[in-house]
This record gives structure tokens, sequence and C-alpha cells, in this order.
């Protein structure tokens, strides 16, 4: 064993890290393209498919303890008040309720910045005033009706573009409007003065809610000095940081579990609020308390992505793009931070002269949090839009006028050569599959006389390289079997699967031996569960536990059967010895017990490359211009991520992304009322996500090119990718059938059909 | 979604004791009149298969069959299934084999996070009992009070036809 610490770069969405990890020995050469794999690669079915289709799976929603008590939020109608006076003697009199807890009682426990989870000033509809813990939901529902609060109601400010008003109600000290990005490249005033076109336009993306189906929520249970919380979180590692800033208490006293989660979709990172709450209360009342938030407070105070207004200023000389000048402001609502929509601008074409700005701007409404690709959805849908718009503008394709700037050598933010860039190869598979042939500048006639046909398409960059710290240790029991165990989590992507194929190629065993245990944080660290990193950062941890594990059952073999340990291998459960199988079962059977322990952790990301995924949407739309209405023919969507490790699992997620990137552009819109600030739409009647009618064909196909530079398995991340060029893609093609640009999103009817009267 | 069963009249307030099937099985739950299946499934019962997302009949988490019919229990009060026979996936196995719909849907990959999984494949389970020669609008008129999330309808499709033609073997 050889332990060092490595320091090393890495992405996180969009933004550039340095990252301090432990590793152990020497990482194993990549697995090349050549190598014969008999397990990674191949479509395998989910190994918790069983669990999930019989309703076995236990989420956090369904971990009912005996002797629970449950938990509601009282939340604050106004979009901003001062809590002057709470009295809850009515609902603490109410038969059942065992606990309230506000900011005249609560104590003091720091969360994300503030130094309690029940603030003086409230500051968006649906903020925490109180809760109650209560013998039951209903009871406890019932309970914070009773509870009196004493508010005094302050201005507002329940919009974005308001809010960016010079006289708009200041909500932040430094005002509504701070620079969170910039990049200069060249210059772009004396571009855009000898440039022979230029085109500027205005884009707007709305909010859109996460809507994972399963709430955000947690159980709590103190056990003497020792907590354990059941979460549905997509970093079992982070809850239990929260929990530990929030509470002081050691990490040694907290344990944190997620086994399933039904959807996190960016927008659970960390402990929340309800999580904090179910804790006091389980250690004030010495009972396993449930707060789980409903559909309406999932989509009030659960984070959201951020609504956005965007410049685009885009110059041509002769054939080829000059220069580009992208602002843009996003609506953080409560947060703290915002997403850069300018980074695809930044790093996605190779443009000589770029300026870009992003601000983030505070409004009077729910703080956003990460949504897949935040910033890159929306910045992209501004960005490929006014490629296109350019490309009328010159006369020219657009794909062919993409494929002029597709910088295939190196990052232009950089200036880093790639490791693997196969754009190219994107835009080839693409446009064969959609049948680019087919599109005409002015759109085609469509199935019906009312009907025009059109096509578009837009591309993807993300990073998805993968980051250490993660770890992983797998266990091979006297029986040939093993455990992997390892802190990530399954969000439903698939992880469970990829990584018990990784041990069963690196091992020698199939997939069937292995048991995968995740999400709690009694195993070592894995990072966060989003960033598309999840199988780029744990992966290559998880082959060289596998690896150190066949190592020591080698070494233990060569004694038993008297061979060299280099003339000893593993197959599909048997050690060979010149030609002779003997099962793995037998020969730990004569050690008697033994369980053989493997580690591995991840090792830093190659220094001086830049490690980015690509990849291509095309889409073939119609649209009926009498009534508005988009329909989606056929999507194609081709992905550059590396290595493929299991093509089942990824046609799926790609699919799943392609599905939530046209809710985006064509139905997804919080609405809030104005006067009142609030979210009127905060179900799943009102807030349209799409459904099975709503599909298109979708052809996914991926290039699965292995990265053998990036790590030591080939594999980039997935998670993000496939939703970031969709929304662009089909605004591109209704502006191609249509001839008239919607520059908003979602592309409703009503927009649609006042873009055409507007014409 | 077939008809909600109607409730009977003059119960209550208190609760009351009610009689029904689950998964074949005789049940008998003392709950208040208002308590809908799918609290009583969930908290009384333990079947926490069906999921509670919308609350309000809008997504088809909450699909079980009552008499055959796929309904949704949060729109469903527990009184009304007095004497009815309620089926949930946790149901729907036999022993470890699996539902043909069960195993389609792991063959075809018809689900990522899972939680409206129970959902999906009740309507499918209900629509090919009706129907073993669905065709794939029928398919997708019987799930399309189910919301995915996570996007996996198309898989959803393949695996719902795939488990038809294994029905009718």
């Amino acid at each position: 064993m050889s332990l060092k610490v490595v320091r090393t770069k890495a992405e996180f969405e969009g933004t550039i890290t340095e990252e301090t990890a432990l590793v152990d020995g020497t990482d194993l050469r990549p697995w090349g393209s050549d190598d014969g794999l008999a397990i990674v690669g191949k479509r395998q079915t989910r190994v918790d498919g069983i669990a999930r289709v019989t309703g076995r799976a236990r989420y956090t929603q369904d971990v009912y303890l005996p002797g629970m008590l449950h938990v509601r939020v009282l939340r604050s109608p106004y979009p901003r008040a001062r809590v002057r006076r709470i009295d809850a003697s009515r609902a603490q009199a109410l038969a059942g309720v065992r606990s309230v807890l506000h900011r005249f009682n609560a104590p003091k426990t720091a969360f994300r910045g503030e130094d309690t989870i029940f603030r003086d000033e409230v500051r968006f509809v649906g903020d925490e005033v109180a809760a109650v813990a209560a013998d039951s939901e209903e009871v406890a529902a019932n309970a914070i009706r009773l509870i009196d609060v004493d508010y005094e109601v302050l201005p507002f400010v329940p919009d974005l573009e308001e809010a960016m008003r010079d006289d708009a109600t200041r909500l932040d000290e430094k005002g509504n409007v701070t620079e969170s990005g910039r990049l200069d490249r060249g210059d772009v005033k004396r571009a855009f003065a000898d440039a022979s076109a230029v085109v500027e336009a205005t884009y707007r993306t709305s909010t859109q809610l996460h809507n994972s189906l399963e709430t955000h929520g947690a159980v709590a249970q103190w056990d003497g000095g020792e907590l354990t919380v059941w979460e549905s979180t997509q970093h079992v590692f982070g809850v239990r940081e929260g929990l530990r800033a929030a509470l002081k208490i050691p990490y040694s006293d907290i344990r944190v579990l997620c086994d399933y989660m039904g959807g996190g979709f960016g927008s659970k990172g960390g402990a929340g609020k309800y999580t904090i709450i179910a804790a006091l209360f389980a250690r004030q009342l010495g009972k396993p308390v449930r707060c789980v938030l409903t559909r309406d407070e999932e989509n009030l105070a659960a984070g959201n992505r951020s609504a956005t207004y965007q410049t685009v200023k885009i110059a041509a000389r002769g054939k080829k793009i000059s220069a580009i000048e992208h602002l843009s402001w996003s609506n953080a609502g409560q947060g703290r931070w915002v997403a850069d929509p300018t980074g695809p601008t930044n790093g996605l074409y190779d443009i000589p002269n770029v300026r870009t700005r992003s601000y983030k701007v505070v409004t009077s409404l729910g703080a956003l949090a990460s949504f897949r690709a935040p910033g890159y959805v929306e910045g992209t849908f501004a960005l490929d839009q006014a490629i296109d718009e350019l490309a009328v503008r010159i006369g020219e394709d657009p794909l062919a006028l993409r494929r002029r700037h597709m910088g295939l050598r190196s990052d232009p933010v950089t200036g880093l050569r790639y490791t693997l860039k196969r754009l190219e190869a994107c835009y080839d598979v693409g446009a064969k599959e959609i049948g680019w042939q087919h599109r005409r500048p002015e759109g085609t006639r469509g199935s019906a006389p009312h009907r025009r046909r059109g096509y578009g398409m837009a591309s993807q960059l993300w990073g998805g390289s993968g980051l250490p710290p993660a770890y992983a240790t797998v266990h091979l029991n006297p029986d040939g079997t093993a455990v992997l165990r390892c802190g990530t989590q399954d969000i439903g992507t698939g992880t469970r699967t990829v990584l018990a194929q990784v041990v069963a190629e690196e091992l020698g065993l199939t997939v069937a031996d292995i048991r995968v245990e995740l999400g709690d944080t009694n195993s070592q660290y894995a990072p966060i569960s989003a960033g598309s990193l999840t199988t780029a950062s744990v992966g290559p941890a998880v082959r060289l536990a596998a690896k150190d594990a066949r190592t020591q059952l080698l070494a233990a073999a060569s004694g038993l059967l008297e061979v060299g340990p280099s003339e000893l291998r593993v197959e599909r459960g048997s050690v060979i010895s010149k030609g002779r199988r003997t099962p793995i079962a037998e020969i730990l059977a004569q050690i008697q017990n033994f369980t053989v322990i493997g580690k591995g952790s991840r090792f830093p990301n190659p220094e001086g490359v830049s490690l980015k995924t690509f990849g291509a949407h095309f889409a073939q739309v119609e649209v009926d211009v009498r009534t508005g209405e988009v329909f989606v023919e056929h999507v194609v969507a081709v992905h550059d991520i590396g290595r493929v490790i299991n093509p089942l699992t990824a046609a799926s997620q790609v699919e799943g992304g392609v599905i939530q990137g046209l809710g985006f552009v064509l139905s997804e819109e919080r609405i809030v009322d104005r006067p009142t600030g609030r979210v009127v739409n905060g179900n799943l009647e009102g807030y349209k996500v799409p459904t099975i009618r709503d599909t298109p064909k979708i052809t996914v196909r991926f290039i699965d090119d292995p990265d053998t530079k990036a790590n030591n398995i080939g594999a980039k991340g997935l998670g993000e990718p496939p939703i970031i060029p969709l929304p662009a893609a089909i605004a591109n093609a209704v502006a191609n059938a249509i001839g008239v640009r919607v520059r908003t999103a979602p592309i409703t009817r009503q927009r649609v059909l006042d873009a055409l009267s507007l014409q | 979604m077939g008809a909600v069963p109607k409730a009977p009249q003059f119960i209550g307030p208190g609760a009351v004791d009610v009689a029904f099937e689950v998964n074949g099985g005789g049940v008998s739950v003392h709950v208040p009149p208002h308590r809908t299946l799918l609290d009583t499934l969930r908290e009384t019962l333990g079947l926490t298969g069906a999921k509670r997302v919308c609350d309000e009949g809008t997504c088809g988490a909450c699909t079980v069959l009552v008499d055959g019919e796929p309904v949704y229990s949060c729109m469903t009060l527990a009184v009304a299934c007095a004497g009815r026979a309620v089926e949930t996936v946790e149901g729907l196995a036999n022993g470890s084999e699996l539902h043909p719909v069960q195993a389609a849907f792991i063959e075809h990959d018809a689900f990522q996070c899972g939680f409206c999984t129970p959902g999906q494949i009740m309507s499918c389970v209900a629509l090919l009992r009706r129907n073993p020669s669905p065709s794939g609008e029928d398919v997708l008129r019987a799930v399309s009070g189910n919301l995915c999330r996570c996007g996996a309808y198309p898989n959803i499709v393949a695996a719902a036809l795939s488990a038809a033609k294994k029905v009718r073997r």
C-alpha cells in the first residue's frame, strides 16, 4: 500500500475547482477499444430491476418506523414579510400535536450561510415559518392552520425583468443584479465594425420546475447520541455535512442512507430545511420523525431552473462567424449563486472574438437549484438559435456553418488540447439519421395544407470528466460472490448496474455474482451524483478495488495451487491455471471464512488537456399554422461521451433527457401571479410535464469511442448532455417550418400564433 | 381509468371498520371515512408500492386495481372499497416468478428511478386483462394518465407490447 496526496483540477457544472484527494498504489492502464471486454459495453438489464418492478424498492417516502411522528411546515403566504409574532397555542392544544418549532423557540441552526432555518424576514411565498410534529400527517396539516402569525408585509419583486430595472425595489444591499461570469476573447468591437452581417436578438426562457416524482424529504431517528437520517438525496455525504454544520455533532454520530430515490435532476444536492426540522424534532421528542414535502411545497421551496433574459449579437464576415456577444440575466430567486448560460458561447464553437457577461438577479421567489445542465440548456437555447439566425441572414446551411467552427483541436477557453472531440462524427451521424438533405431554407409542406414541416439542429458541450475523490471496496466472499460498497448513490441512472459490470469485468465474475451497496455514509466517500460525473468519478475507483481483490485472490490461489500468480487468471468465477479451472469458491473454501477486501481510489484527471463531452440533436417538426401547435415527429440524439458502459441504460438516459428538454421548450413554465407573488401552478395539473402522448420517435446514437486519456475505464458523463441541445434544435426546426422565430421558451401555441401574426 | 367506486352513504364521522381483499387475502382496517385507499395501503397495511406523488389524481403513481379496474388510489376512499378486491404491485409476482409485465419492464428498461413504475405496471396489467392484443395506441391510452419524469415512455410502450405477446402465448 502506498498512499499519496494528489491535487487536480476538476469541472463541476461549468465551474473548475481544485480538488485534493488521496490515492493508493498506481492507476490501471485504461481499457482500450480492442481489449475484448466481455461485460463492459454490453447491454445489461438493471441489477435492481426486480426490486423496482415488485414495489420492494424502499424509497425515503416508504420509510415508516414504529412510533414515527409526521411533520408539516407552515409556509409564508407573502413574498416578503417580517414575522413579528407567532402564537402557536391553538396548534399546541390540538390532540395529537407533539411540538411546534418556529423562529422564537427553535435552536440556532446554521444553514447555507444563515444561522437559522426560520427567517425573521421571509423572502418568498413558501419560505418556512413554523413546523408541527404530530402523531399523523393529518393532525400536523390541521395544526399548521391554527398557528397565528403576525406578518409585516414588505415590498417585493415577483419577476426577473422587473428586478433588473433601475427603479425596482432593492432586495439586496448590493442591488438586485450582480455579475457572476465574464469572458473576453479577441476584439468584438472591431469585429462587429468589420462584419459583413450582424444579427441581434433577445431570448427568454421560463422557470422550469424539477418535479422529481419523489418529493424532497427525510426521516430522522436518534438512538442515544447517534442520528440516522434516510433522505431522498443525490449526495449522502452532503447531507451528513449539512447536519454536522446545523446540529454541531461529529460525523461519527451521523449516518445518512439513501437506498432508492425517486429522481432529483440536480435539486437534491444536500440537506434541506426539512432534514434539519426532522432531526430537531427527533432529538427533542425522542421518536423517529418524517418530514416529506407535498407537491405544492416541492414546487415552491425545493428549487427550480432559473428563468433567463438573454441578448445575443452575432456577426459574420463572409461565410464565417467573426464575433459574438452574449449577455445573460438569470433569476436566482433567493438563491445565493446562479448557473452560467454563457458557458456554451465561451467554449462550444471556435469563434475568434467573444464577449460574454452573466448576471445573477435576485427576486422574491424560491431559490434556484441545479437542474440538469443548469445554464447550458438556457444558454444553448439562445446561442444555437442565434447561429441559425445568422445562417439565414448570410444564406448558409446552419449545419455547414457550424461545421466551419467545430474547433476540433483545442478548447477555445483554455487553449488546451482536447483528449477527444468527436463532434464532427455527431454531425455526420445525426444528419444522416434525420435526413438533413430534406431540409429546405424556406421549410416544406407538412402532412396537411395547414401544417408546415421544418428541420433544426443544435450542438452540445458539457464537462463530464468526473473527479476525485471517490473510493470503493470490493468484498469477495468465500463462496465466490462479491459485494461492492461505495458511498455513491443510484438516482435512477443505472449506477448500480454499471458499477456491477465494471466489477464483474475486472474480477472475472458474472454480474449476477455481485451485490452493490450504495447510498450509505458508513461506506467510503463518493461525490455528489450530479454534473454527469458519477460513472467517470466512481467507475475508475471501483475498477481498482476489483483489481485489488483479484490480485489478493490470485495470491491466495497461487499458494494453494502451487502455481506462480502470473500464470493465473480469473474468468467467469473460476481461477484458470494452465488450462485447469478451479472455481473461486473452491479456492476460498480452503482458507475458511476469509473475505478478500479490495480497495480502490479515483486517480486525478490528466493535466494540460481539456476533457469534455459533445453531441448534436436533430429534430423534424410540423407546426399547425392555424392553432400554433408544434408536433415533434422525430428527434435524433447523438452523443460523444467516451466509452458506453451499458448501451441499454445509456439509451434510456438519452431518451429521458430529450423528453425533459421537450418539456422545457414546449410546455413547462412556472407561472407567478405578479400582484401576490404566488406560484399558481405548483402542481402536476397546471404545470405541464410531458406525458407519453407528447413523446416523439427518438433515435439514440453513441459515437462510443473510449477516451483512453480520461480515466482507466475510458468513460465520461451522460446525465446532462441529452437535455442540452434539444430545446434549441426544436426552436430551430419550428423557425425553419414557419419562417418566423419564437425566441421565448416554452414555445406555446399562443407564442407561435403571436409570432405568425407579427409576420 | 375505470369508474372510481362510490362510497356508501351515512358513514362516520368517526373511524369505521372496513373489510376488503388485498392481493387475494382478506383485510380489515379501522379508518376514518375520509381516509384514502392510498394512505390506507401505505400507512395501515404497509404496502408502499403505490406512491404518493401529486395526491390529487393527476400523475397515476398511486394506481392500483379495484375489482380489476385501474383507479387512482389517492382519489379513492378506503370505505368505498368495502367488499371489493384490491390488487397492488406487491401482489403481481407469483413467488419469485414475475408477472410478464414486470419481466418486460426489466427487459426493456422501462424505468429509471422507478418511482412511477408500480403505477405504470398496474395500468398495463389492467390493459392486458381487458385486451390481450393491444395496439400501440391502446397502450398510449392506457398509460397516458401515468406521468414519468425520467422519460421512460418509449420503453414503457415497448415493454407493454412485448408483455402482451407473452400473455397471449
